[in-house]
């Protein structure tokens, strides 16, 4: 008992004491100016390490093999990060602040690009590291620019889709309202209308956000500052909290993340789901699926055309300290060329980045839904490219959330919104 | 041999104690003891050194790195280059920041914290953490006692019971969630086996409970194991005493079952108090933290990625708070132990 009673505080104190340990070790030394980095090593080769998250797909390894049976000097390794992707960004940030050489080519979410660059962990891509990006889809390349200047090259992209009941709705609905208009066929039946990812994560970002873009408003503006508070956001968001209010946008929905709608739209449950691509084959083969052959593919519906859509997606960029970064800037090219691709997109189902491949006919024949994807894409509106991202992220969801849940009114959740954006930002 | 002798001359006559034996013992054989005692000192440090040595490495220094960083303003950015540059000394203006959810305001001073930001959060957040505590913990006493009790008892397949019983606990916690945010999705078996369409994630109400469910369930055998122990502790001619005195079982477990366990017991609570306080995997997976689930720990991680040198602040108010709920406990847990170690035995017939 007199032990552990002892043993009781210490055990807290030596836990909790870890716990602060995390978060200290990775906060040593403040960002400072990494000018110096970004400016040397430019010209050099030699092996380099390539750092990704889990490669479900086994996309990664044939393509390494191929780079390294072509170059034997500049031998590139694998550095295989786990399926997570707040590990992942964690995992990046503790390497690039301890100013780690050997994270030399990194894959970065498109949504952490402008975070890394504020920093100075990644290489511009300009000068004698610029990168031909004129083929690739526009909106890809904005995810990978910050302030002007290219820090990452897209690899893969990813686009929201509608999908739909084609033995209920023989054309798709081509507007907000058009598809507002056609819930009464799923009253009828007693199935759901429209769910898109309204649970509180990041998928809600995602489908406000679009919905902002789509109404012809921005979350935030070319410096990062917030815009929410316009009419067009007002509009944008309005759509989706008077379709959760109006039944439109089912109860379960406000629970729903990709899978539990891929699921409801699987058993029948919904007229229409705003989701990515992966859902396409899965829901052609799925055993339980009920709707094989009676679902289609239309671009996001809009105001009065397609509409704008989020992006998803990878981006490929050079660490500043890495120590070889014309082999980097090469192998960057070679993984993100036309050829690699199509590698990814036939193995792994992976988005392209280039407009060609969009029109390749091999593609389109193993992925039907490509050039739906492509008009989702080509309309695209990244998500808010922002170094302060995590908080202008937990700024929308939280208060997105709250309105349509109907526990806020539009307007004050949007003041509260654009506040907390702008105070991110000081 | 002289050794083993002393602590029961000393333990039985209280009184006379060998004041100053330094003194007193020279002539008798306290001067070996004397010397031992010397020798035995310098092992006692030779030993413990690397031990102490370890701990200062891994939790001085990091408590100590993490209360000089909590006093340094979180890195901003440059507007004209878009790059981050290092905050500067900040004093504890990041501890007033959460205690009284202040942020940053755009025109350069402070401003309540918008909805939606981190540091609006930390007084629901800290709401929250003791809520889970609290009913999870009472929760899990009372089932893990009443599991103790029955695991206690001798019958056919108890060993496959006591097996059995520690599933839940032997499951990784982050495993655990995500099985009870299948089981608690719309279409998940909850629903499904109720016959009901509660929307678990979906408001406050039913994700904590949901949460307490789930916490409940995975760490009651963890109660039920500690407590178990104790119970194994309490010799069984003491119950045979009370039969024959004509106790009955109520009076049994009430007079002797309790007091006997209660040592473990509070060990028990006390390790698992300081667990739920630390609440993460849970609320994380089932339902990020949305539908006032943040617990404080969710929201010292959601800071880390705002920034490292708020993020030390609340660790450390975090670590403070835990901190005193421990202290509290053990001042409260030591002086009941003592007592009911001296009560039992003035009871004892």
């Amino acid at each position: 008992m007199r032990n552990s009673k002892r043993i009781a505080p210490l055990a807290a104190v030596s836990v909790l004491a870890l716990a602060l340990a995390a978060c200290g070790g990775s906060g040593g030394g403040s960002g400072g100016s990494g000018g110096g980095d970004a400016a040397s090593n430019l010209t050099d080769r030699g092996p380099i390490t390539y750092v990704q998250g889990k490669d479900n797909s086994n996309v990664v390894r044939p393509q390494l093999d191929k780079w390294n049976a072509a170059h034997p000097d500049e031998k590139v390794t694998f550095k295989e990060q786990s399926d997570n992707a707040d590990q992942q960004h964690d995992d990046l940030v503790q390497n690039f602040q301890a100013k780690n050489a050997s994270y030399d080519v990194a894959s970065v979410d498109v949504i952490w690009t402008a975070e890394f660059a504020a920093k100075s962990w990644l290489q511009p891509l300009k000068d004698k590291m610029a990168v031909d990006t004129s083929k690739m889809l526009p909106a890809t390349v904005k995810t990978g620019t910050y302030k002007d200047t290219l820090y990452a090259v897209p690899q893969a992209s990813d686009g929201g889709l509608l999908y739909y009941r084609k033995d209920l709705v023989p054309t798709p609905p081509k507007t907000w309202d058009e598809m507002m208009g056609m819930c009464s066929i799923a009253k009828a039946k007693g199935i759901g209308c429209y769910a898109g990812q309204f649970a509180k994560y990041e998928g809600l970002t995602v489908n406000v956000s679009e919905a902002i873009n789509t109404a012809g408003g921005t979350v935030v503006d070319k410096d990062g500052k917030p815009t929410v508070n316009t009419d067009q956001a007002k509009a944008g968001l309005n759509n989706l909290v008077q379709a959760y209010k109006d039944g439109n946008i089912p109860k379960e929905a406000i629970t729903f993340q990709e899978e539990q709608g891929r699921q409801a739209f699987e058993a029948g449950n919904l007229l229409f789901m705003r989701n990515w691509p992966y859902v396409y084959n899965l829901a052609k083969t799925d055993g339980s699926s009920t709707v094989k052959d009676t679902f289609g593919v239309a671009p996001l519906p809009g105001k009065d055309g397609p509409g704008a859509s989020s992006l998803g997606g990878h981006n490929m960029a050079i660490s500043a300290y890495s120590k070889h970064k014309a082999t980097a800037l090469d192998f960057v090219n070679f993984m993100t060329s036309e050829a690699s691709g199509k590698f990814y997109a036939t193995q792994g189902s992976l988005a392209p980045v280039m407009a060609s491949l969009y029109a390749d006919p091999e593609l389109v024949k193993q992925l039907p839904y490509l050039p739906v994807l492509k008009t989702s894409i080509e309309n695209a509106v990244p998500r808010p490219v922002t170094p302060f991202y995590p908080a202008v992220t937990k700024a929308i969801q939280d208060n997105a959330y709250a309105a349509i849940k109907g526990e806020k009114p539009v307007d004050q959740a949007l003041s509260d919104m654009q506040s907390a954006i702008s105070s991110a930002n000081s | 041999m002289s050794i083993g002798a002393e602590p029961t001359t000393t333990h039985r006559t209280k009184g006379p104690k060998p004041a100053k034996p330094d003194k007193q013992g020279k002539e008798t054989n306290g001067v070996g003891q004397d010397r031992r005692a010397k020798t035995q000192g310098k092992w006692a440090t030779l030993l413990i050194a690397p031990t102490l040595i370890l701990l200062a490495i891994v939790i001085l220094y990091p408590v100590i790195n993490a209360i000089v960083m909590s006093l340094q303003h979180d890195q901003g950015l440059d507007p004209v280059t878009g790059t981050f540059v290092a905050g500067g000394f900040a004093g504890i203006s990041n501890y007033i920041g959460w205690l009284f959810q202040q942020c940053a305001s755009p025109s350069g001073g402070t401003q309540a914290c918008s909805p939606g930001s981190v540091g609006s959060q930390f007084w629901s957040a800290t709401y929250t953490t003791f809520f889970f505590t609290v009913i999870t913990v009472v929760l899990e006493t009372i089932l893990g006692f009443w599991m103790a009790v029955i695991m206690a008892r001798a019958f056919r397949g108890r060993s496959a019971l006591r097996a059995a019983v520690l599933v839940p606990w032997a499951i990784p916690t982050a495993v655990t969630a995500k099985l009870w945010f299948f089981i608690f999705a719309f279409e998940g078996i909850a629903n499904k086996l109720f016959g009901t369409a509660i929307l678990w994630t979906g408001s406050a109400g039913p994700a904590r409970a949901a949460i307490i469910i789930a916490d409940v369930w995975k760490t009651t055998p963890f109660m039920a194991l500690l407590i178990l122990a104790g119970l194994q502790m309490i010799p069984a001619d003491v119950y045979e005493a009370a039969k024959v005195d004509g106790a009955s079982a109520w009076q049994r477990f009430t007079q002797i079952t309790l007091p006997l366990v209660k040592p473990a017991l509070m060990v028990a609570i006390l390790f698992r108090v300081l667990d739920a306080l630390r609440m993460y995997d849970l609320p994380a997976i089932m339902t990020g933290g949305a539908n006032d689930t943040t617990t404080l720990s969710l929201l010292v991680v959601a800071q880390i990625r705002n920034g490292f040198n708020s993020a030390a602040a609340l660790s450390t108010i975090t670590f403070l708070i835990i901190f005193i709920v421990a202290f509290i406990f053990i001042r409260f847990l030591g002086a009941n132990a003592v007592e009911s170690a001296a009560g039992g035995k003035g009871k004892g017939k």
